[in-house]
């Protein structure tokens, strides 16, 4: 197993006065695909939003707890809110593409950072599609406006959007609810390719999908992790009872 | 009541919508129509580029043509970074909260007022108490505070009709609120915010109490900002009032119609050209 890029202690999040999270202790190495399941309300899209702060953008939330990315915690004074951000990319549970072109959609976080040097950055561009495995789709058509792609393919742009920025761990919400067998298979292709550089934290959008990309499972219910493992351990041979009936089908 | 099949209902309905719209159409299309044919025949060059004479019985429009351009211009400069500075407030910047409130219920109330109460403020304070006399800028200040709920309104409802998830990708890339506002939520919320404007402006352009008092009626060639000048809309209200020239009443109403028509028509070029890319 690789060291750990993520670990979190004892993370408790609150809605108002609803909690989310409770007392969620989870260690997340680096290079593998993490995948969290469990049903709607679980906590796991809190949870992946708690990981680049996107639930600071919440009003009424309350965190409790220490998240470390290489070992600093990211809710500490000197993290930097919008690098942290870039070091954790973040993937939407629908396709959310900026009403603007292909091209200045990838570009979007690289302009924001790069502002002096105004060389548009062509080949970052395109190395990030390709690995989204979009490349071949839009090479002929960068200019033209991202709304006009097929949501399998905005979703796979937002992917790019993400890689562009070369970051350390990129998180997917239910990337491929809604999308087509091939795109939902390029994406899954790309993430097995990419865990070589970076640390993937998704919550597929079924069990099947875990089973096929995940090298590790965490199970969650009503904001608490009540399983975790290497993949096949969870699938074969769940300890919990509550695990085996959700992957099994029998709840949720 | 009466039961209708949802046949017959369904016919119903459209009908008295489309003659209700065609109705409107066809009343404001009228009036256009009407003025436009009893004042197209005095627009000449002349009309446009002589000062008028004798009250306005002979002579041009020039200088409330003149006296409109720049009330309305220095109206609209004044107003939009306070207008548009206040909706980015409202919808960016602060959550709904008493300071909020107070905001939206004094640009609420503002925009009940009837406009020759602005006048008369303005009369009081910009023309005696700021003793700026009746000139191009006391008139210009009084329709900025006018159309001021107005352009806070409209700015703030495009700002919030910008997807969140817009502002929250931008955020997810590593956007600082500035950058995020500029360019995700600034492309998408200018064809409001532009339309906004164009509302203001015409409100400025048609105005006529509230710069009677403030901008006076003088119909010599202003040299500064504080000189007064009078509108257009000033114009042929004192030309039909004082019954001095229906027909150049007439053709001063119909160079404003056209006039607020080219702003329209230019103002959707530019946004189309500059702002509705990749969209």
């Amino acid at each position: 197993m690789n060291r750990n890029k993520i670990i979190i202690k004892d993370l408790n999040f609150y809605y108002d006065d609803k909690q989310a999270i409770r007392d969620l202790r989870l260690n997340i190495p680096a290079n593998e695909v993490f995948s969290v399941i469990g049903p709607a309300n679980s906590g796991i899209t809190t949870l992946l939003r708690t990981l680049n702060r996107l639930c600071d953008l919440t009003p009424g939330t309350r965190i409790e707890g220490e998240i470390l990315l290489d070992n600093k915690n990211i809710y500490s004074e000197e993290i930097s809110i919008t690098e942290l951000r870039r070091r954790v990319g973040f993937v939407f549970d629908v396709p959310t593409p900026l009403p603007m072109s292909i091209f200045d959609n990838v570009a979007y976080g690289l302009r924001l950072v790069r502002r002096k040097n105004k060389k548009t950055p062509l080949e970052s561009v395109e190395t990030a599609l390709r690995q989204a495995a979009l490349w071949d789709e839009v090479k002929e058509r960068l200019k033209s406006p991202a709304m006009s792609l097929s949501g399998g393919q905005q979703q796979r742009l937002c992917l790019a959007r993400v890689l562009a920025l070369e970051p350390e761990v990129v998180l997917l919400d239910r990337p491929c609810s809604g999308l087509d067998p091939i795109s939902t298979a390029k994406i899954e292709e790309s993430l097995t390719e990419l865990k070589k550089q970076v640390t993937i934290i998704i919550s597929p959008h079924n069990t099947q999908q875990a089973a096929r990309i995940s090298d590790r499972v965490a199970f969650m219910l009503d904001g608490r992790l009540i399983e975790e493992g290497a993949n096949i351990e969870v699938f074969s041979s769940p300890k919990d009872k509550r695990t085996s009936d959700y992957i099994t089908g029998r709840f949720g | 009541m009466i039961k209708l099949n949802p046949h017959t209902a369904e016919k119903l309905a459209k009908g008295v919508i489309w003659t209700v719209a065609l109705m409107v159409i066809a009343v404001l299309i009228f009036i256009i129509v009407f003025i436009l044919y009893r004042g197209l025949s005095v627009i000449n060059w002349e009309f446009l580029t002589r000062i008028p004479r004798r009250s306005g019985r002979e002579g041009g429009i020039l200088t409330p043509i003149i006296g409109t351009l720049s009330v309305t211009l220095l109206a609209i400069l004044i107003a939009m970074p306070f207008g548009i500075g206040t909706a980015f407030y409202l919808a960016e910047y602060t959550k709904d909260g008493i300071l909020t409130r107070i905001i939206r219920f004094c640009t609420e109330s503002l925009a009940g007022i009837p406009s020759i109460i602005y006048g008369l403020f303005g009369f009081i304070f910009f023309v005696q108490i700021l003793d700026l006399k009746w000139s191009i800028l006391s008139g210009g200040l009084t329709l900025a505070i006018m159309v001021l709920p107005t352009l806070i309104r409209t700015s703030e409802e495009a700002i919030r009709a910008v997807p969140k998830t817009y502002r929250e990708v931008s955020f997810s890339l590593g956007g600082t609120k500035w950058q995020t506002i500029r360019k995700a939520v600034v492309p998408s919320a200018i064809r409001g915010i532009v339309n906004g404007l164009i509302l203001s402006v015409g409100r400025c352009v048609a105005e006529t109490a509230a710069v009677i008092l403030t901008a006076g009626v003088s119909l010599s060639m202003p040299k500064s900002v504080l000189d007064s000048s009078r509108t257009m809309a000033v114009h042929f209200y004192q030309l039909v009032i004082e019954g001095i020239s229906m027909t150049n009443a007439y053709g001063t109403a119909a160079v404003l119609i056209i006039l607020v028509f080219f702003i329209n028509v230019v103002a959707n070029m530019l946004i189309n050209r500059f702002v509705a890319k990749g969209r």
